[in-house]
C-alpha cells in the first residue's frame, strides 16, 4: 500500500524520487506483515550524540520524551499478547526518565529485551552504572560502531565517541557482555557514505580481528545496516550531489529475496506519543498504519495488526538493496 | 597575445554552443549496457566475462575490488576509477587499503618507465667510444 500523504522536509520531499517507485519494482499489489513477534519502541529524540547519519534527527537538544503512560501501555501490550520481543531504541533510551523502569519490568514479564544502546551516553551523569544494569536485567545490546578506528567514526558520530566507545566496550565486556556464554553484545556498521555496506560476515570478521588485536574486545556478531534515504544522511545526500546517485544504487540493488523478511512483516514499531508506525522508518516520515487499523499502542489488537497491509513508499528500497537491512542486519542469504 | 586571445575566443565559443559536449560525461557510466547497441551478441560475452571474473573465487570480491581499482588508475579510466572506489568501499576496503593497492600500481608503472633507461644506456654504450 503506497503512501497516501506527500511529507515533506525543508521544502523538498522527505525521501527521494526514484525512476520507477518500490511499489513497481515490488510486484506485488500488497506487502503483508505475517505477525508481531518484536514491539520495537522509540523512547523519544533525546539524545547525547548528533549523529549526521541519524534517521531520528536526534540530539541533546530534542525534548520529545515518552511519557510512563505510554510506557505502561507499551507493557499492556507486550504482556496480554505475549510478544516475545521488546526492542527499545531513541534517542538514547537511557536518558528517559522511566527507561530502568521499562527494562525491569518487561524484564520481569518474561520478554527478551533489546536495548539499541549508543555506547557513549554510560558516560554521562548519572548512567556510569549501565553495565550491571544491564547485566542485571540480562539485556540484549546493540550499539553502533561505525568502524574500527577513530577518524571514521568520530567523522559520522562526533568528537571523541570513538575513545569512550572503546571505554564501554571493555566496560560491557567486564561484565560479561560479548564474551563467551555472556549476555549479547552486537555491534552495527553502516557505511560512511552513499554506497552500500559490504558482506556482513567479511566484515564482521575485520571487526572481531581488529577489535581484539588493538584493545582486546570481543563481541557476538555484527549487523550491516544501510543508510536510510530519508531525515539528516537524506539532507547529506542533497549537500553532496548524491541523492540521484545514491537512489539509482538502492533501486539497482533491489532484491526480490529480502522481501519475505523485511523486519517490517514480523515487527510494529511505537512512538513517544505511542503513535503505531510499520517501521522506525516510516514512524520518522510520520507514516501512520493504514487507517482501518489501531493507532495507537492504547488500542493494541494482535488479531488485526499480525495480518496487517504494510504502509510502503520509496524510501523502502533502501531496505532491499543488496542483501537487504534491518535493525538485525541483512536479510537474505548470500 | 594573439595566440592568446585567440585561444580564449574559440574556448568561449565552443563553450556557448548548445552542442558543446565533453568526452567524458559520469552519468554515461550508467549507459554503458548502451555499447550493446549495434553488437548485442559481442557485450553480451564481455559482460558474462566481465561478471565472472569479479564473481568470488580463489581470491575474495574484496581483493578483485582492489586489483580493478590498481587496474583502473593504471589505465586511466574515470568510469572504471569510480565504480571501483565504490566496489572497494562496498566490499569493506577503507581508504589506507585502496591507497597502498593505488600506490603499487602506480610504482609498476613508474618502474616500468624506469627499466626502459637500460635501453637508453644500451642504445648509448652501443654509440659511445
Amino acid at each position: 500500500m503506497q503512501a497516501g500523504v506527500q511529507i515533506e522536509r525543508k521544502g523538498k520531499r522527505a525521501f527521494p524520487s526514484p525512476q520507477v517507485s518500490f511499489q513497481e519494482v515490488l510486484g506485488r499489489d500488497e506487502l503483508r506483515s505475517l505477525s508481531v513477534e518484536t514491539l520495537q519502541v522509540n523512547v523519544g529524540k533525546l539524545c547525547n550524540q548528533a549523529c549526521k547519519h541519524c534517521h531520528v534527527d536526534a540530539s541533546p537538544t530534542r525534548t520529545e520524551i515518552m511519557p510512563r503512560e505510554v510506557v505502561d501501555a507499551c507493557l499492556k501490550a507486550v504482556r496480554e499478547f505475549e510478544i516475545p520481543t521488546l526492542d527499545i531504541t531513541g534517542g538514547a533510551p537511557e536518558l528517559i526518565p522511566d527507561f530502568r523502569y521499562f527494562v525491569t519490568e518487561a524484564t520481569a514479564s518474561g520478554a527478551k529485551v533489546i536495548v539499541r544502546h549508543n555506547l557513549t551516553v554510560m558516560h554521562e551523569k548519572g548512567q556510569e552504572d549501565l553495565p550491571k544494569f544491564f547485566a542485571e536485567n540480562r539485556v540484549e545490546l546493540v550499539s553502533s560502531l561505525p568502524y574500527f578506528n577513530a577518524a571514521k567514526t568520530d567523522s559520522q558520530r562526533g568528537t571523541g565517541v570513538f575513545d569512550k566507545s572503546i571505554d564501554a566496550l571493555k566496560r560491557l565486556n567486564d561484565v560479561g557482555f560479548g564474551v563467551e556464554n555472556g549476555f549479547t553484545l552486537n555491534l552495527v556498521y553502516n557505511p560512511l557514505g552513499a554506497f552500500l555496506p559490504p558482506d556482513q560476515a567479511s566484515i564482521e570478521a575485520d571487526f572481531k580481528h581488529e577489535l581484539m588485536a588493538r584493545y582486546g574486545i570481543s563481541f557476538n556478531n555484527l549487523f550491516t545496516i544501510t543508510n536510510m534515504p530519508i531525515a539528516r544522511f537524506l539532507d547529506w545526500l542533497r549537500r553532496s550531489g548524491n541523492e540521484a546517485h545514491y537512489m539509482s544504487k538502492l533501486v539497482n540493488a533491489f532484491n526480490p529475496a529480502t522481501v519475505d523478511s523485511l523486519m517490517c512483516r514480523n515487527l510494529i514499531s511505537v512512538d513517544w506519543t505511542g503513535r503505531l508506525s510499520d517501521c522506525d522508518f516510516n514512524q520518522m516520515l510520520e507514516m501512520p498504519l493504514a487507517a482501518d487499523l489501531p493507532q495507537t499502542i492504547f488500542d493494541f489488537d494482535m488479531e488485526s495488526l499480525s495480518n496487517r497491509s504494510i504502509v510502503t513508499a520509496d524510501h523502502c528500497f533502501g531496505c532491499t538493496a543488496g542483501l537487504g537491512s534491518s535493525c538485525g542486519g541483512t536479510v537474505a542469504a548470500n | 597575445m594573439l595566440r592568446t586571445g585567440g585561444r580564449l575566443l574559440l574556448t568561449k565559443l565552443l563553450l556557448s554552443q548548445d552542442k558543446y559536449m565533453p568526452y567524458y560525461n559520469e552519468e554515461d557510466l550508467a549507459r554503458f549496457g548502451d555499447v550493446a547497441k549495434y553488437k548485442p551478441e559481442l557485450f553480451e560475452k564481455f559482460m558474462a566475462w566481465y561478471g565472472a571474473c569479479q564473481e568470488e573465487g580463489e581470491l575474495t570480491k574484496r581483493e578483485k575490488a582492489l586489483i580493478g581499482l590498481a587496474v583502473a588508475v593504471t589505465v586511466q579510466c574515470p568510469y572504471c576509477i569510480d565504480a571501483f572506489t565504490n566496489s572497494c568501499l562496498e566490499n569493506g576496503s577503507n581508504m589506507g587499503q585502496m591507497t597502498e593497492s593505488i600506490h603499487l600500481a602506480s610504482a609498476i608503472r613508474g618502474g616500468a618507465s624506469l627499466i626502459h633507461g637500460i635501453q637508453s644506456h644500451n642504445a648509448h654504450d652501443k654509440v659511445s667510444m
